[in-house]
């Protein structure tokens, strides 16, 4: 995971998980990265692929966690999905593993609760994309979902004053 | 008669795509495979009309886990070829970045990958319940291997300071010394980690085995050094061809490799830690001898603490260059190419990893051959497949495959690694 430089952890950290070169995959990073272009404001970003292991690193301090992912559970593409993932497991089919060579953002998630890990809040958005094509952009889809997403985490989470809905 | 089939479509906590397949006919077991099917990749065919220094690059790609051993495996073979010599702080600098891909790759096979196998959980996350702080000292002394990485190689994964007659950018004694004390944690950790594995239940289970790493005169060896078994073979890294032969079998996309003349062979952990023991500090071998280990190790299923004795053993390490550190006035020596051939063999986390490389007058690759550890391992996990098995037939079906899953994880199989499947004998033509 990339991190933008920061000296102190902020209120709230964005965490766009995906491959910009592999289409939809990249839904997150998109998110994150029109987020950080709109700031300045009190949180910090971290892009690009991640493992369970670094997943941990990442929650580290950060009062409130957003992280955006594709997801694949054969909804409509463009489907915004929202979790709270702090209270329980995400529904395991949405946002599955799909490499034998490393394990995830659902297992970094587990990972951390059985450490007691996890941060105070933590909220995970998941696009669902349909072509994960290489070297390809977001399809037209997807596109829209990262913009409406993107509103949402600026105006729900990171505007001052903002109420926690739960 | 009777017939018994044990398969695992799919093995887990394995970097890759393999599955187990053990057939069992009247009380013998008839067939024992490691059957890799995940695509082979190619990557000697892409190489091909590339330049000598888009190597480091382009192999360290092949794995996530040790880019560093393909980096360093690359830059030692072209500078064979050119005959290259760097200065004593840029050889020191690549064994120091060499200890942090061990400490990150040891730490997460022994606490995420095999010691759920030992304490009978499905996964790492289960264990994590179960054992919290056994995990996040895993993860504590993972972390502190990718710092080390990330420090000498500009990121932790697939690191891009690396290159033929050096580094792109050299560490300042402050930026190393930095470390140190995170070393001294990660020691600390390490020698916690040999105890912990030390305590856990061991199937009564040796293997005569031919060991094959690499014999430095005074190191313990990552870069450098004679390939040496404990059966007599003793032979500089170019003559590996001679003695090394690469077959195809139908179960796997990864050749399995052979000694010509006696077969099967095993490299890693072990076989580093059998022929290199004198080497490896009085503090690594001390934790060895707590741990009721002595100078060789012919149980597999313990390679899990020989792992962490040499993790102790990277960390003293580090901490040993990172205290004599005096930068070298270059980042990295000049290199001219000319037309021939370079051999190397350095010791990845899983074992002894072979490049060699032909390049024409203006330094184009015209042909490569790297034999990565996981292939060269094949043949002694399907050996010790059958021997396993056959000893516990009296096990259930699901304690027994678990048993055989566990024998393969004992070397820390990298199959992605592995699947080559390209046979290149163009040599000297």
């Amino acid at each position: 995971v990339n991190r933008s430089d920061r000296a102190v952890a902020p209120r709230v950290r964005v965490i766009g998980v995906g491959n910009s070169l592999r289409g939809d995959d990249g839904a997150g990073v998109e998110v994150a990265r029109r987020l950080e272009e709109a700031g300045p404001d009190d949180a910090d970003y971290l892009t690009g692929p991640v493992d369970s292991a670094s997943l941990l690193g990442a929650f580290a301090g950060a009062a409130r966690v957003i992280v955006v992912d594709a997801a694949c559970s054969g909804a409509p593409p463009g489907t915004i999905h929202r979790f709270e993932a702090t209270r329980a497991p995400l529904p395991p089919r949405l946002l599955r593993e799909t490499s034998t060579h490393g394990a995830g953002l659902q297992a970094g998630i587990e990972l951390a609760r059985a450490l007691d890990r996890l941060p105070p809040e933590l909220w995970i958005y998941g696009i669902e994309g349909s072509d994960f094509g290489p070297g390809k952009s977001c399809s037209h889809a997807v596109s829209l979902a990262v913009d409406r997403v993107a509103q949402e985490i600026r105006r729900r989470w990171m505007l001052p004053g903002e109420t926690d809905p739960r | 008669m009777s017939k018994r089939s044990l398969r695992v479509a799919y093995l887990a906590r394995v970097e890759g795509e393999g599955a187990l397949d053990i057939q069992v006919h009247d009380g013998r077991v008839t067939k024992a495979h490691l059957s890799i099917f995940e695509p082979p990749r190619f990557f000697e065919a892409l190489l091909r009309g590339r330049r000598y220094d888009e190597a480091p690059d382009i192999t360290a790609r092949i794995c996530g886990i040790c880019p560093v051993a393909y980096q360093m495996s690359a830059v030692h073979a072209v500078e064979d070829a050119f005959g290259v010599a760097v200065p004593e702080p840029l050889r020191l600098l690549r064994r120091l970045i060499y200890c942090g891909e061990w400490i990150e790759s040891h730490a997460l096979h022994i606490y995420m990958l095999h010691a759920p196998d030992f304490l009978g959980f499905e996964d790492a996350i289960q264990m994590a319940r179960a054992h919290p702080d056994v995990v996040q000292q895993g993860l504590e002394l993972k972390k502190i291997g990718n710092e080390l990485v990330a420090l000498l190689g500009g990121r932790e994964i697939h690191p891009v300071n690396v290159k033929v007659g050096g580094f792109y950018r050299i560490p300042a004694p402050s930026e190393l010394a930095a470390l140190a004390d995170r070393l001294k944690r990660a020691r600390d950790a390490a020698l916690r980690t040999v105890s912990f594995s030390a305590g856990l239940d061991f199937p009564d289970f040796e293997q005569d085995y031919e060991f094959v790493a690499l014999r430095h005169a005074t190191e313990y060896p990552f870069n450098e050094g004679r390939l040496v078994s404990n059966r007599g073979l003793d032979i500089p890294v170019r003559e590996y061809n001679r003695h090394f032969e690469e077959d195809h079998v139908a179960h796997s996309t990864a050749l399995h490799a052979r000694l010509s003349e006696r077969g099967a062979y095993a490299v890693g952990p072990l076989a580093r830690y059998a022929l290199n023991f004198d080497h490896l500090g009085p503090t690594a071998q001390e934790a060895a001898r707590a741990a009721g280990l002595g100078p060789v190790c012919r149980n597999p299923f313990k390679s899990i603490v020989v792992r962490g004795v040499e993790t102790v053993f990277a960390c003293e390490e580090a901490l040993r260059i990172i205290e004599h550190y005096e930068p070298p006035s270059d980042a990295a020596v000049h290199v001219k190419p000319i037309a021939a051939s370079g051999y190397a063999c350095t010791e990845a986390p899983r074992g002894v990893l072979y490049h060699r490389y032909r390049f024409d007058g203006q330094g184009i690759i015209r042909d490569a051959r790297i034999v990565p550890p996981t292939s060269q391992n094949q043949a002694t996990i399907e050996a010790d497949l059958r021997a396993i098995a056959g000893a516990h037939l009296n096990l259930p079906d699901l304690q027994l495959t678990r048993l055989c899953e566990q024998a393969i994880r004992n070397y820390d199989p990298c199959i992605s690694c592995s699947v080559h499947f390209l046979r290149l004998n163009v040599e000297g033509v």
